[in-house]
């Protein structure tokens, strides 16, 4: 077994991950009254409209944190591009065709990214929607722009949530037990990310 | 209003047909708000506290007659005092009577994402239910008019009701009741939009004010508080009444297509995915040494 996850990084993932999945849920009833029901599930509107802001801030701070530990490990390079011009053959699993991957491939860079630029949007088109009260009536041009991009922004994450969840629940079997036990076989790491598994074990 | 179940059908030993039998009134209600005979009293803001159980407020004083510097969550009704001074140096002091113009198309309902926070009755009332509120302010973002107001004790928002109250059981609004000039007026919309023109009209033939109309805006499809101003070309004039009032753009944008864009989006990628596992499944490490 080779190590891919410390303690501290887990903990961080499944931190923004609860955090994430919450606003995501109250996010949703706010959305649409065909979803208000979250929130009733959740505690009532008025609870979630109170705690939606700060767990978004949790969100934030824990992406702050993700950033501080995996910064080294996301950079989008030369070797991402070639991988995405192939990434039809990764999703159709013909994964021979696909050149040998680091740490992390260019999708999961891409959905790093998707979630670090969008917990930016978010966190500023947010901090203006939890104190509307100050903003004042010479300035409600704003009111519906903020909401537009949080509405925008939001949006864009839950795709890549979406496709996160997936690849990392159904798509790639040993995944979830890597984040939670911080382990992965060798196989899973020579299949996965092969330039990656040499760095590790010097095979 | 002889609409409804106490309608009377029969009469014992009344000669001829049941007066009125068959007729039907329109039941929308509407307040006319005639500004230029308004003396800027503020008797409506009295009876409004009165009648909705508010403390009077502190007042300010900023060297102008406007004593109340804004309406609040606990202030629904206020007279705007301004003095306008014509292109020939005549200065008019314009005094309106400032609170919810209950939209036909109310800003505030389109946007509000709580289940009944926001209700708008048969009668065109626009009614804020406090105990649905999640205090997100979104109704503040859909208003055009600066009408909702935030309380930040308790978390809610209040306007006001026209007297859903008062109009349920057959009465006039509190301000209505309070004015002692006349200028306020309650009836149905078409009864209200007639008076109005009537009075307009008659601005416009027997006074200088040659551009005198009513103002019941068509981009929120009209309101249940209507105006008669002096000057129908400039509302803004009356402190900040919007010449064309209409619910931001963005906030159709955001409760309509976007969110079925988003909607579909979303279903879309769930059953994306789905299918994706049905078709490929998984990566198995062993299969790729």
């Amino acid at each position: 077994m080779i190590e891919r996850y410390q303690f501290h990084e887990r903990i961080c993932h499944w931190l923004t991950g609860f955090a994430y999945l919450y606003c995501l849920a109250t996010g949703l009833a706010f959305y649409s009254p065909y979803l208000f029901w979250l929130a009733i599930m959740l505690g009532g509107g008025p609870t979630s409209r109170f705690w939606h802001p700060l767990l978004g801030l949790v969100f934030v701070a824990a992406q702050m944190w993700m950033h501080h530990i995996w910064r080294g490990d996301v950079n989008v390079g030369a070797a991402d591009k070639e991988w995405l011009d192939k990434a039809r053959y990764y999703a159709t699993n013909q994964d021979d065709k696909v050149p040998p991957q680091g740490k992390y491939n260019a999708g999961q860079k891409l959905f790093y990214w998707a979630m670090y630029y969008g917990a930016f949007l978010l966190l500023f088109s947010g901090i203006f929607m939890w104190f509307p009260e100050y903003i004042s009536f010479d300035w409600r041009g704003v009111r519906p722009v903020v909401v537009f991009i949080h509405e925008c922004a939001a949006l864009v994450t839950i795709g890549a949530f979406i496709i996160h969840v997936y690849m990392g629940v159904f798509m790639v079997p040993g995944s979830v037990a890597a984040m939670v036990h911080g382990f992965v076989s060798k196989d899973w790491a020579r299949a996965h990310h092969r330039l990656w598994f040499h760095q590790k074990t010097g095979e | 209003m002889s609409n409804g179940p106490l309608q009377i059908k029969a009469i014992s030993g009344h000669a001829g047909p049941v007066p009125g039998l068959d007729t039907s009134r329109d039941y929308s209600v509407a307040k006319l708000i005639d500004v230029t005979t308004c003396i800027g009293c503020k008797a409506c803001e009295v009876a409004c506290l009165e009648w909705n159980g508010y403390p009077f407020r502190e007042t300010i004083f900023d060297n102008t007659y406007q004593t109340m510097p804004d309406t609040a969550w606990n202030y629904y009704n206020l007279i705007r005092f301004n003095e306008h001074v014509d292109e020939a140096g005549n200065l008019s002091w314009l005094m309106r009577k400032d609170g919810c113009m209950h939209c036909a198309d109310p800003g505030c309902l389109r946007a509000c994402p709580s289940d009944g926070a926001i209700v708008q009755y048969a009668n065109g009332i626009v009614d804020f239910n406090q105990e649905h509120c999640i205090g997100c302010q979104y109704c503040v973002t859909g208003c055009p008019f600066n009408i909702p107001k935030f309380n930040s004790e308790t978390k809610k928002v209040h306007k006001c009701t026209l007297c859903s109250d008062r109009v349920g059981a057959g009465l006039e609004p509190a301000c209505i009741k309070a004015c002692p000039t006349g200028c306020l007026h309650f009836g149905t919309k078409d009864d209200m939009k007639e008076l109005g023109e009537k009075r307009a009209a008659q601005l416009r033939e027997h006074t200088s004010h040659t551009h005198a109309g009513v103002y019941d805006p068509p981009g929120v499809s009209g309101t249940h508080v209507m105006y008669v101003l002096h000057d129908i070309d400039h509302p803004e004039r009356y402190g900040g009444l919007p010449k064309n009032p209409t619910i931001p753009l963005l906030v159709r944008i955001w409760k309509g297509p976007l969110k079925w864009i988003g909607n579909v989006a979303m279903v879309g990628g769930v059953l994306g995915v789905a299918v994706h596992y049905l078709r490929f499944g998984p990566k198995r490490a062993e299969d790729h040494k």
